[in-house]
């Protein structure tokens, strides 16, 4: 990358009202499938109990799909407020990787506020277009992703508490799959890529499978078990098959 | 209802905090294998164990789930993305359940 580039004085020389609209442009395609996917996530808050204000405050603040699915899960089935600190960092670890990438390619001299603002909204696809952008990074840019994303995406959570039981059960039952194809589409391309991810991703559904049907297991919460998994079978590969450098932007 | 509250405020702390922590804190990559390397299969291995068997759970037929399951996988790995992926998945299942259920 271009370090040659982060010499003091290329923050100043940052146009920040075009970055802002290419921010703008660059996330209305995420901010279409935010609305899609954020209806089932909708579907799943309902199940939780959630009123429609407190989907739409709950996805503001949060901007996460997996996380915010396993937390409405849990909270579904009586999750103490532990547990949900647990599965939410759990379900959340990737960010910590995300920004710890982003946080290598701000200019020095950017005020310290900036830091704090794009903290709100380290998405996936967010993460993605803004690292994707040559040199030091430009904070409107994201800035403008972020606003045309993220309140789609809380406004689809609140459309799908709303309209949830306003559907046909078969509407229902094929956008409640929506979700699940997003994850898939998270983590497959990689599992091509990576042997060890691969093996892990099929690991991960066969022993899913087994915790929910053996006796001792199945009777915790799908969010404990989904923390237990994930630390164990994380754990064992991070032992046996640890990742190059070169791999930590993925 | 206060609950709830109390559970949506303790979610977005904490992915708050995910986030902001490392732009404001860390200023090198991290340095620890192991750390980095658990980290780096995380996000993978949450995801497959939350997709499977949920999928095949959530639909009126397991069977519509179990093909949503088999066509998302297949174009992920051809490369589709996420939301191209998340929409056919919904369509499969809508078409079998016509004849499912």
């Amino acid at each position: 990358m271009s370090i040659d580039k982060q010499s003091p004085g290329v923050y100043a020389g940052f146009d920040h009202g075009a970055a802002f609209r290419q921010g703008l442009r660059d996330g209305i395609p995420i901010g279409l499938g935010y609305f899609a996917v954020a209806f089932s996530l909708g579907i799943a808050a309902r199940g939780a109990g959630l009123s429609a204000a407190q989907g739409f405050v709950a996805s503001l603040l949060t901007s996460a799909s997996a996380g915010e699915y396993a937390v409405f899960t849990s909270i579904a089935a009586q999750a103490t407020v532990w547990e949900i600190a647990v599965i939410t960092l759990i379900a959340n670890a990737r960010y910590l990787l995300m920004s710890c990438a982003l946080s290598q390619r701000f200019a020095p001299e950017m005020p310290f506020h900036h830091r704090l603002l794009i903290g709100t909204a380290v998405t996936d696809e967010i993460f993605g277009i803004t690292i994707a952008r040559p040199g030091l990074i430009d904070p409107y840019y994201t800035y403008g992703a972020i606003v045309v994303s993220v309140l789609p995406w809380a406004a689809g959570t609140s459309l799908g508490i709303v309209m949830g039981n306003m559907l046909p059960v078969r509407a229902v039952s094929a956008l409640s799959v929506a979700l699940y194809g997003m994850f898939l589409a998270i983590i497959i391309p990689p599992a091509r890529q990576n042997r060890v991810v691969a093996g892990l991703v099929v690991a991960g559904f066969a022993l899913s499978l087994a915790a929910s049907l053996l006796p001792a297991l199945r009777d915790l919460s799908a969010g404990t078990r989904t923390i237990l998994l994930t630390v164990a079978l994380s754990g064992a590969a991070a032992a046996l098959f640890p990742v190059r450098d070169d791999h930590q932007e993925a | 209802m206060n609950s709830v509250n109390l559970c949506i405020a303790v979610m977005a702390g904490v992915t708050y905090l995910i986030r902001v922590l490392p732009l404001t804190l860390i200023r090198r990559p991290i340095q620890n294998r192991f750390i980095q390397s658990f980290l780096f299969y995380v996000p993978y291995v949450t995801l497959a164990v939350m997709t499977f068997p949920a999928i095949v759970e959530a639909t009126q037929s397991p069977v519509a789930g179990a093909l949503a399951l088999a066509v998302g996988v297949a174009l992920a790995y051809c490369g589709a993305g996420l939301f191209p992926v998340a929409v056919t998945c919904c369509a499969v299942v809508f078409a079998a359940e016509l004849f499912l259920c």
